[in-house]
């Protein structure tokens, strides 16, 4: 049975490239990212895949992607490659080739360059602090980089062991030269904004970076006998590596990244460095616009039709593509009102409820208990997303699955605004596996002189958790609206399929 | 390149002239090192491989001979020479150099002694795209009693009035007493931005300056403008809430209309857009925080021109500008560095009492019988038999003869102290002589 399936997967395969005439090579590509996708949802699905068609596929397309783990893998891979040279020729010629081929056929630059990798493993890697071996292994390949390792903070709560807590009074820049040389200037600055958190938020995070990309661009030059596709992308490691020691990335921030990374690297080697560099920036510009502006622009426009007269919208937090629906929807001219949930420490709410009153929409300000107090009254809830996981999973920030859990237990329909680039192709399904920590020190607050919790620390049985992100499941989710089209939750793995192979 | 560092040291040290009329006060010791090593030392352990030294041709000679200046600097020092005599400000310095400034530029001064951690100044700079960040140090009294003047305190009129907002760190009014007629007024506009203000008057400025390129442009085009301390900052901290860098859009009566163009010339050199601007501004707009809360202005309240403050509580901060600061500074300066108290080279005699917190110099011949408690005796000194100095600071090729009995005074270079001296609370000159049997009290 499990032959015939093969065989019938091939040839289906073979049907779509023929239709597609993509050449043989994408092809190949998007038979496998087929199998990416579909391997991470048969972990969610009973489907039964065939362990053996990852090993077939593998070999068939081998030669294609080699080269490029030459760049994707560490820089200790480096080392052997340089003193192969013969081979690294080879490899280059092939690359030209491929490259040539490549972009002979139409193709949008979409794909991320993970899926030319031909093996199964390509998931970001888990962040795993408690484990010495995978900390020795950061710290080596920090220092290689010559960025300086941020070093934990405080008593972490055991089931959160694994991941970093870092404090904001000690900024990674303290161990940084003053004018820093190591790291470009815009880096070292977004770095610091992403710490002390001026800039917060999936979208303005990742518009952030890409903002201090083109800097990067702009300053940069390629030394003599590099090409600037493969430099340039060497040059942007250390660069994230350093942004994520400073906070770790969004899953937005990650795409952005991959599709920086490839962009980059299609650059032609004939191709100069003024022109290349203007294209890249272009580039960017592009990605922008029809990622987040133009995408923001849809997504209002489909929300604004599920907003009618007299409803009462439930809110959580600040996501800045719901504050902007909830503004066009009030350009429109429809009548309704907002409930703005919030949560301790961020009281993100706060800035949310200025935006919107700014605007002369009338609004009502509650605390996250209080949720189910005002649930009643609500009609719909908006909620936004900081990334859509493979299985459906929507993760956000912590508050969300509650609110979306409450918003279930009273039938009130929970409408989630996220834009495709968002989507990410991890798979979680609970909260604790992959997130991020904050700094427990904003948990302290002082009340009338008092500081309860000033030293926490020497309480050897308390600890303090500041989590910032939780998943909900799908089946709290009744809808989510993203720039192409209204689609239910279970469909995301769709829309990613079709995103990837879509190049 | 991020930061450009220029150290000012072409001041004359006005307020201590009995100590700067015949060495320059870049080169004055403390500590036994020159006085712009220290600011010097901060730059390089922090990372600059090279800095812009402004000074006089007198300085930079004296630079070329100090065996300290050649060997522990490891920098490279772009020496730029100004004239002494003229009335050169600072903000005339930084014009001078305009052509060298590719980038923001960390000014500071050769009087500064500090242990700060630079990067916190910095970090301000960077994160908020400030156009100014500085340093401020709590001041402490001085205590010790200053030889040679008697015990004249600052008057009021110095006094400088430092607004910051409830974080601390934003600076919203600076002004010195000497500028204000009436009183304090402040604009209705800050107070409607920034509804609790701190107004600090004890705070000591370290002038130690962070600033965008476009403030040295602005500078080359407003020839007005001599000081930064006296005239720049305050003048950046003003505009920070002024009409017209806030609310372009407000069309304003034909009265004020004058007043624009004329600003609007000066504003379009602050301003300083990035080629991405728009892009800055989508950040800025997704993003979720705030820096203040209460009102319904965005971040910053849409101001582009954004002056920020570090005040420090602890720690080392000290501004060799008068005499009484010097003595302070030789006292201190020394704990900033692992170094040992006596150095190598001098030669002390088994039967001399120097207490701990004592420092001498290089190639110094101290006697037996001699008592020597919290002082710093410069390089080359000689202290015969029997002597007694006590608090004061001995300058560089200094002779004290026997029994000479010295305390709280500073003795300036190649001064000689005749036998048998007794000197409480003075202050003797360069080359100057003391008769034996001298007994010389406040």
């Amino acid at each position: 049975i499990k032959e015939e399936k093969q065989r019938l997967r091939k040839e289906k395969k073979q049907q779509k490239k023929n239709k597609e005439k993509k050449d043989e090579k994408a092809s190949h590509e998007s038979e496998k990212k087929k199998n990416k996708e579909e391997k991470p949802v048969s972990a969610a699905a009973p489907a039964s895949q065939p362990p053996t068609q990852p090993s077939t596929q593998k070999a068939v397309p081998a030669p294609a992607p080699v080269p490029v783990p030459v760049s994707e893998t560490p820089a200790l891979a480096d080392k052997p490659a340089k003193t192969k040279a013969d081979l690294k020729a080879e490899r280059r010629a092939r690359q030209e080739a491929e490259r040539a081929s490549k972009q002979a056929a139409t193709s949008k630059p979409k794909a991320p360059p993970n899926e030319l990798q031909p093996v199964v493993k390509r998931l970001p890697e888990h962040v795993q602090v408690d484990n010495p071996g995978v900390l020795k292994k950061l710290a080596k390949k920090l220092e290689r980089q010559q960025i300086p390792l941020r070093l934990d903070y405080g008593y972490k709560v055991s089931l959160f062991s694994h991941l970093h807590q870092y404090s904001r009074k000690a900024p990674l820049t303290q161990q940084l030269s003053i004018p820093s040389t190591v790291i470009h200037p815009a880096i070292v600055r977004l770095g610091l904004q992403y710490s002390q958190g001026i800039v917060a938020g999936s979208n303005a995070r990742s518009v952030a970076l890409l903002h201090a990309f083109k800097q990067v661009i702009r300053d940069y030059t390629t030394p003599p006998n590099e090409e600037l596709s493969r430099d340039l992308v060497n040059k942007l490691k250390p660069y994230i590596s350093f942004l994520s020691q400073c906070r770790p990335l969004s899953a937005s921030m990650g795409n952005a990244i991959k599709y920086i990374k490839k962009e980059i690297s299609n650059i032609p080697s004939q191709c100069k460095e003024e022109e290349a560099k203007r294209k890249l920036l272009s580039c960017i510009d592009c990605y922008i616009d029809e990622k987040i502006i133009l995408a923001a622009k849809a997504i209002a426009k489909s929300s604004i039709e599920k907003i009618s007269n007299g409803d009462v919208i439930l809110v959580y937090g600040c996501s800045s593509l719901v504050n902007h629906i909830l503004c066009e929807a009030f350009e429109k001219n429809i009548k309704f009102r907002v409930i703005v949930v919030d949560s301790r420490p961020r009281l993100e709410g706060r800035e949310a409820l200025r935006r919107l009153v700014q605007r002369g929409i009338s609004c009502t300000y509650v605390l996250i208990s209080a949720v189910s107090y005002i649930l009643p009254e609500v009609s719909k809830v908006f909620l936004g997303a900081h990334a859509l996981l493979a299985n459906g999973y929507v993760m956000s920030r912590v508050g969300t699955s509650q609110i979306a859990l409450v918003a279930k237990a009273f039938n009130v329909p929970v409408l989630v605004c996220c834009e495709t680039y968002k989507f990410c192709e991890r798979v979680q399904t609970d909260s604790f596996v992959s997130n991020e920590l904050d700094d427990p020190d904003d948990l302290i607050v002082t009340r009338k002189g008092k500081t309860q919790l000033e030293h926490w620390q020497d309480v050897p049985s308390l600890g303090l958790l500041n989590l910032v992100y939780d998943v909900t499941p799908p089946d709290f989710v009744d809808l989510v609206i993203t720039d192409l089209g209204m689609i239910p939750c279970t469909s995301v793995p769709v829309v990613l399929r079709v995103k990837n192979v879509d190049q | 390149m991020e930061l450009q560092a220029v150290l000012m040291a072409a001041g004359g040290g006005s307020r201590m002239t009995d100590l700067t009329y015949n060495t320059p006060k870049p080169m004055l010791p403390v500590g036994n090192k020159p006085l712009m090593w220290y600011p010097l030392n901060l730059l390089e352990r922090v990372g600059f491989e090279e800095v812009i030294v402004i000074t006089t041709k007198e300085v930079q000679k004296m630079m070329a001979t100090d065996p300290k200046m050649k060997i522990d600097v490891k920098m490279k020092l772009d020496v730029v020479c100004i004239q002494e005599d003229g009335d050169m400000g600072t903000a005339d310095a930084l014009r001078h150099i305009q052509q060298k400034i590719k980038t923001d530029v960390l000014v500071v001064s050769c009087d500064l002694i500090t242990d700060v951690a630079l990067h916190e100044v910095v970090d301000l700079f960077r994160a908020h795209n400030a156009t100014l960040a500085m340093l401020m140090s709590n001041a402490h009294e001085f205590t010790e009693t200053v030889p040679g003047q008697k015990g004249k305190k600052k008057t009021a009129e110095q006094r400088d009035f430092v607004g910051v907002d409830q974080s601390g760190k934003r600076l919203l009014f600076m002004a010195n007493e000497a500028d204000l007629e009436d009183g304090l007024s402040i604009r209705k506009s800050i107070m409607r931005k920034h509804p609790r203000m701190h107004i600090k008057t004890g705070l000591v400025d370290a002038h130690l300056y962070c600033l965008k390129k476009a403030v040295v442009d602005f500078l080359a085009d407003n020839k007005s403008i001599s000081s930064i301390r006296g005239e720049l900052v305050p003048y950046l901290v003003r505009k920070q809430f002024s009409k017209t860098t806030n609310s372009p859009k407000i069309k304003d009566d034909a009265e004020n209309q004058n007043q624009k163009t004329n600003d609007s010339s000066t504003n379009h050199e602050l301003l300083i857009s990035s080629r991405d601007e728009p892009l800055l501004q989508l950040a800025q707009e997704r993003s979720c925080w705030n820096d203040h809360r209460g009102d319904m202005s965005e971040a910053y309240h849409g101001g582009k021109l954004r002056c920020y403050v570090h005040i420090i509580d602890q720690g080392l901060c000290c501004r060799v500008n008068t005499l009484a600061a010097y003595i302070e500074a030789n006292r201190l300066a020394p704990k900033l560095f692992e170094e040992p108290a006596v150095h190598p080279s001098a030669v002390i005699s088994e039967r001399c009492q120097m207490g701990s917190d004592s420092i001498i110099g290089a190639l110094c011949q101290v006697a037996d019988k001699t008592s020597i408690k919290r002082s710093t005796l410069g390089n080359s000194t000689t202290v015969k038999e029997k002597v007694k100095v006590t608090n004061s600071i001995i300058m560089h090729g200094v002779t004290i003869e026997e029994g000479c009995n010295i305390q709280g005074s500073v003795i300036c270079s190649n001064a000689v102290i005749g036998r048998g001296a007794d000197l409480k609370y003075c202050l003797v000159g360069n080359g100057q002589r003391i008769e034996p049997e001298v007994i010389v009290t406040t």
